[in-house]
């Protein structure tokens, strides 16, 4: 027995190794984009014309490095999340909140990393002694401490005095023996402490009169200048650092200062400015209006790079321009101006870095890096042409969904042939020869360009993806998918390339806003255009926006919505639909109102209609409670159920319901005996996950309830004890698998409910669950997984015939293929004979992780935040998509692809062999016939 | 939140609900007296209230009472009133428009009641009012638990569960209820069963193990090998015949 076992787990492995991709596969069903996030600080490496690299550290916490000629990423350091990881400042030497890091620039390796001090970091500099920087001073809350650069050793750290009153926030040093700290008593005055560079010992100490409460919109320029701008008083201010005696601020008026809020936060890249030049600076580029402005030194020149809205209005420019002034002298410097387009559904500017360099003619010449408020990065160069683009918005992508591309013109054409009403026999038959007429040209047409196309190499053949030329495939393969970012900017993106073919920037929307996606129309309804509905609610007030769009073009639709005057606690997607086949969005607001959209005379009548079967869940997490509605007639509705877990011991973490799209083939599973245990399916089912308020080791549990979304019928509830979350949970089919930390062994552990009627139905033809009084088996099953998870999702096939897989994401940023068949209530603990007629693996409780079963293989997505799977027309392919900081999307085969022919089939050994048989039959006929004939001729 | 029912039940009190309201208010003293003296061994009573109106509009009364038992075997058990006639005629019009009847319970701890909190608010389950009519008044009720005791969830099923539009024509079968009435507490999931694996897996490998063990080279193939050296031992024997009879007389 054990022998056939063991064979059984041979052939086991057999079946999974095949999984696994080819190498010549690498890369053909599969793309990944990386990306680094909203850019915080930009540096450029050198001042010179040649220089290829530059530098971003991003609010995801990642430091990386780009190269300024195509825009590709060179290296990225994917730091820790949250504030542990969170980078302060970048200087060419890149650093981190407690750890100070030297990077090596080439290959973006670690030189050395010191460990500092805790507190509040404040602010760091690069100390130079004579012109060849040595060290870095780091200034904190409290103490101040200069580093060695080439080795990141401590020089020596000081305390601050008087550190509680003083806020000390800027740090300077000028080449001298001397570093420089500033404090500010708040509406007191201002503290310069001069350290020597030796031993830390404090020079002197000065104090003068402070004008503002902090020193934000205050630089050292020039030979230790502090230069301050006062918005109140429109004035400037400047104090010499250095002087001997105690220094005093000198005035500047600014009559004609227009001090918009951003030229407070002008920035200064090299603090080597004279004062009187940017005093003639600001008043000419403040009488330019300007959006931005960014200062740059190469040799010996200081530039100004100026960004002005062209020829339009401030608020809704076009076009902006950008020019390069010498801040000698104030001019504009003579050709050099930039137009950078901005696009008509994008962001405005929002940060301007410039990379000036000196020509050979030794005039300057600069390449500007633009960030938009949508966080797209645009590298633009002299002559104003676009030399790259970064989409950094989607390394924060929220949610997305799959659309199916548009048949084409001639496709629809045929397809609407039949959706219209007959008109006479004659006038039908003429219509379908010239459809067929257009199709035989279409057809011609194909093949005229393969054959035109056969004769080019195969590297200049591009397929090159437009909007125009997107149309379904065969096996509807390609799709559209939609992305939803966190910045409000929406993205179109070609699923088999993964080039981005529309994008659309919401302005207005709230940083914490939550978005739902949905799918009104799909584009099977030719000619209406498919419909997209997104619904941004603000979290704090409650209020909700819709943005109806077409998710094959991204344009706005132009349809009425609905006013939505209060906060909106739930929607949902009925299958009804209009006269214009866009199903019936329902929105509940919080008096339980119920909102149609679209609100057409039709809807509202099928709605009063259908009122009494639409029922509809609430959640309130933070009250335990979870209550059923009813809809009536006159679209308010009633509270027909209650079912409240008390807060005091558990809290709900996550509810899931099954997704509408899934389709399940079988009713149940034969058994080894040949007896059917159906599956309980019940569409209405919720998924409920609890973790207990008690997080002592012993007492922490994680409660799972499966509770009937119509009737509020508890159908399961189960207890896992000694555990904590985070849990990560899918609900499909007849189960539901769910993925906690144990809190007892220190593992994590995967477990797996699997519900079934009996092996009887009680109504097999239609489910319903106001007419389903007996409750269902629940088996459950529990397993070891060797790794922690930050993610998980079940693949989706088209009639669901195809085995299941679960896709789990994991920290190391590989997306793991687990089949379901391992996770299987029904693995038994001894094998029998009907256990391994019905292909049950026996029980084991540590589930596998193979190698094979990494459908990323070495394109690993970064901090993985959702998959989302999508059918294809294939019954057998599932379309991936994970994102997280990169997005990856691939298909995925779980029961191997059964209803495809491998890429490498024997066309020419199968026909042969096919006509040598035909021929073969053929000659051996007529050879009987005359063997036959002469037969009978004896 | 829980005033606002009471009054509105007060409200719309006809006068032979009075006394199921006084039950009430019995049930609660009952309450207070059985948490002076044992929480474990004593039941208490919570009323369960139904409402079935034609316009949907709930306005519950008094079924009938639960005695709960808390502690280590919780237990539970009803006694409810018959119909009267009017409701009776209430339920078969509801019935008839495809209204929904509708039961509650308030939310009470089985076993924490020293604490006494507060816990307004009811758990509320319906059912077709049709089914219940059809099936003559045969329900099944489900208290649901939590790990700790509190009522969590109320259900009420009918058995049969569908709505085929068989008239009921005998007011008899419409009196009483034929309730069933369970509690359920929540499950304790399982565990990964490393143990028993284990244990498996040590029986396989002595299974594999023992015959092995025990049939070593020596064992499997004795009886070649003795004749085979008994054979050798002859022949050298015979070969040095002197040496081997000074080496039988050391021996």
């Amino acid at each position: 027995m054990a022998k056939l076992t063991s064979l059984f787990v041979i052939l086991l492995s057999f079946f999974c190794i095949s999984e696994a991709v080819f190498e010549d596969q690498v890369g053909k069903f599969d793309w990944r984009q990386q990306y680094v996030g909203k850019t915080l600080f930009a540096h450029f490496e050198s001042n010179t014309q040649s220089s290829k690299k530059m530098f971003v550290a991003t609010d995801k916490n990642i430091f990386a490095s780009f190269n300024s000629r195509t825009g590709d990423l060179l290296w990225r350091h994917v730091d820790k999340t949250g504030p542990e990881g969170s980078i302060d400042i970048l200087l060419l030497h890149g650093q981190d909140g407690r750890l100070l890091r030297s990077w090596d620039t080439n290959i973006g390796g670690l030189n050395w990393e010191a460990v500092l001090d805790t507190g509040s970091f404040q602010a760091a500099c690069f100390v130079a002694i004579q012109d060849t920087v040595k060290l870095v001073a780091v200034l904190k809350k409290a103490a101040i401490s200069l580093h060695y650069l080439s080795n990141g050793h401590q020089k020596w750290v000081e305390n601050l005095p008087d550190s509680d009153a003083v806020q000390y926030q800027a740090v300077y040093s000028g080449g001298e023996e001397e570093v420089y700290v500033l404090g500010v008593v708040p509406n007191s005055h201002l503290t310069i402490i001069a350290y020597s560079l030796e031993d830390g010992e404090i020079i002197k100490q000065v104090t003068t009169l402070a004008l503002s409460s902090n020193l934000h919109c205050c630089v050292v320029v020039g030979q230790g200048v502090l230069m301050c701008v006062d918005p109140a008083t429109l004035a400037l201010y400047t104090l010499p650092i250095q002087a001997e005696e105690t220094p005093e601020f000198s005035q500047i008026l600014l009559q004609v200062l227009y001090l918009s809020p951003t030229a407070t936060t002008v920035s200064f890249s090299e603090p080597v400015l004279d004062v009187e030049i940017i005093n003639t600076f600001l008043c000419c580029c403040c009488f330019l209006q300007a959006f931005l402005v960014s200062f740059a030194t190469t040799g010996k020149k200081t530039v100004a790079a100026v960004m002005t809205p062209k020829n339009e209005t401030v608020s809704c420019p076009r076009a902006c321009a950008i020019n390069l002034f010498s801040v000698d002298s104030g001019r504009r410097l003579l050709d050099t101006t930039v137009l950078f387009p901005l696009e008509p559904n994008g962001g405005k500017p929002h940060t301007l870095y410039v990379h000036a360099f000196l020509k050979k003619d030794d005039s300057v010449g600069y390449r500007v890096l633009v960030q938009t408020q949508d966080h797209a990065l645009t590298f633009i160069q002299q002559p104003g042409r676009v030399v790259w683009t970064r989409e950094e918005a989607l390394a924060d992508v929220v949610t997305m969904e799959m659309v199916d591309l548009p048949l084409t013109g001639t496709q629809a054409e045929l397809e609407g042939e039949f959706g219209k009403k007959a008109d006479g026999l004659f006038p039908m038959v003429l219509k379908r020869l010239s459809s067929q007429v257009t199709l035989l040209q279409a057809w011609l047409a194909h093949l005229w360009k393969l054959f035109y196309e056969a004769r080019k190499p195969r590297s200049q053949v591009k397929n090159e993806v437009t909007i125009e030329t997107l149309s379904r495939d065969e096996f509807n393969l390609q799709k559209m998918m939609v992305m939803v970012t966190a910045s409000g900017k929406l993205f179109g993106i070609d699923s088999k390339s993964g080039s981005i073919l529309w994008k659309h920037y919401l302005e207005n929307v709230q940083p914490n806003a939550a978005f739902k996606l949905i799918v009104q129309r799909t584009t099977a309804h030719f000619p209406h255009p498919p419909q997209c509905t997104l619904l941004i609610k603000d979290k704090d007030t409650g209020l909700a926006t819709l943005h109806v769009f077409n998710p094959i073009f991204g344009r706005k639709s132009h349809i009425a919505l609905p006013a939505l005057p209060r906060p909106i606690l739930q929607s949902l997607l009925l299958p009804v639909i209009d006269q214009d086949y866009a199903k019936v969005l329902l929105l509940v607001d919080d008096q339980y109102k119920v909102t149609a959209f679209p609100s057409t005379k039709n809807v509202l009548q099928q709605l009063q209609e259908m009122a009494s079967s639409i029922f509809f869940y609430l959640i309130r997490s933070d009250q335990g409670n979870l209550s059923g509605f009813r809809l009536r007639k006159d679209l308010s509705t009633e509270r027909i159920w209650e079912v409240v877990l008390p807060t005091e011991v558990q809290k709900i973490v996550a509810v899931k319901g099954k997704r509408p799209n899934e389709h399940v083939h079988s009713q149940g599973r034969v058994m080894g005996d040949r007896s059917v245990l159906y599956k309980y399916l019940n569409p209405n089912l919720l998924a409920v996950v609890t973790e207990s308020t008690d997080t002592h080791p012993e007492r922490a549990f994680v409660g799972v309830f499966l509770v009937d979304g119509v009737t509020g019928r508890i159908i399961h509830e189960a207890v896992q004890r000694k555990a904590r979350g985070p849990v990560h949970f899918v609900h499909s089919e007849n189960w539901v698998v769910y993925e906690y930390w144990n809190t007892k062994s220190r593992r994590n552990e995967f477990s797996v409910l699997e519900l079934f009627e009996g092996t009887e139905l009680y109504n097999s033809t239609v489910f319903s669950s106001l007419d389903r009084p007996h409750l269902p088996q629940v088996l459950q099953q529990t397993y070891i997984f060797p790794s922690p998870i930050t993610t998980m999702e079940a693949t989706l096939t088209e009639k669901g015939i195809t085995s299941r897989h679960l896709l789990v994401g994991l920290p190391s940023g590989a997306i793991l293929s687990l089949p379901k068949m391992f996770l299987d209530p029904r693995r038994p603990e001894v094998v029998t004979e009907h256990s391994r007629e019905e292909n049950l693996i026996p029980y084991a409780p540590e589930m596998p992780i193979r190698t094979e079963w990494f459908i990323n293989y070495n394109q690993t997505v970064a901090r993985v935040k959702g998959i989302y799977t999508a059918p294809s027309g294939l019954e057998s392919t599932c379309l991936v998509v994970a994102y997280g900081l990169d997005i990856y999307q691939t298909r995925v085969y779980p029961s191997k692809q059964f209803d495809v022919l491998k890429d490498d089939y024997d066309y020419v050994l199968i026909s042969s062999v096919l006509f040598a048989l035909f021929f073969a039959t053929m000659i051996s006929k007529r050879l009987a016939q005359v063997k036959l004939l002469n037969r009978a001729w004896r | 939140m829980a005033s606002v029912p009471r009054s509105f039940l007060l409200l719309s009190i006809i006068p032979t609900i009075l006394i199921l309201c006084a039950d009430f208010a019995c049930c609660n003293t009952g309450r207070k007296t059985g948490d002076g003296l044992d929480t474990d061994f004593s039941g208490f009573s919570v009323p369960l209230e139904h409402s079935f109106e034609v316009d949907d509009v709930s306005r519950f009364r008094m079924r009938g009472a639960l005695q709960l038992r808390g502690g280590r075997e919780t237990s539970v058990s009803l006694s409810q009133s018959q119909l009267s006639e009017e409701d009776r005629k209430t339920l078969k019009e509801v019935a008839a428009v495809d209204g929904l009847y509708k039961i509650r319970v308030p939310r009470v701890s089985l076993t924490d009641r020293q604490t006494e909190r507060q816990m307004d608010g009811y758990l509320t389950a319906f059912v077709r009012a049709c089914s219940l009519v059809e099936s003559h008044l045969s329900d099944v009720i489900t208290l649901h638990t939590d790990v700790s005791g509190y009522l969590i969830g109320v259900s009420i099923v009918t058995i049969p569960g569908a709505c085929r539009g068989t008239e009921v024509e005998d007011e008899v079968d419409l009196e009483a209820f034929n309730t069933t009435l369970t509690i359920i507490a929540p499950t304790n999931a399982p565990q990964p069963e490393t143990a028993l694996f284990i244990e498996r897996m040590d029986i396989e490998h002595e299974k594999r193990g023992k015959p092995q063990e025990q049939k070593s080279f020596f064992a499997k193939y004795w009886m070649y090998i003795v004749p085979l050296v008994l054979f050798l031992m002859m022949s050298g024997a015979q070969d040095q015949s002197g040496g081997g009879a000074a080496n039988g007389g050391g021996r």
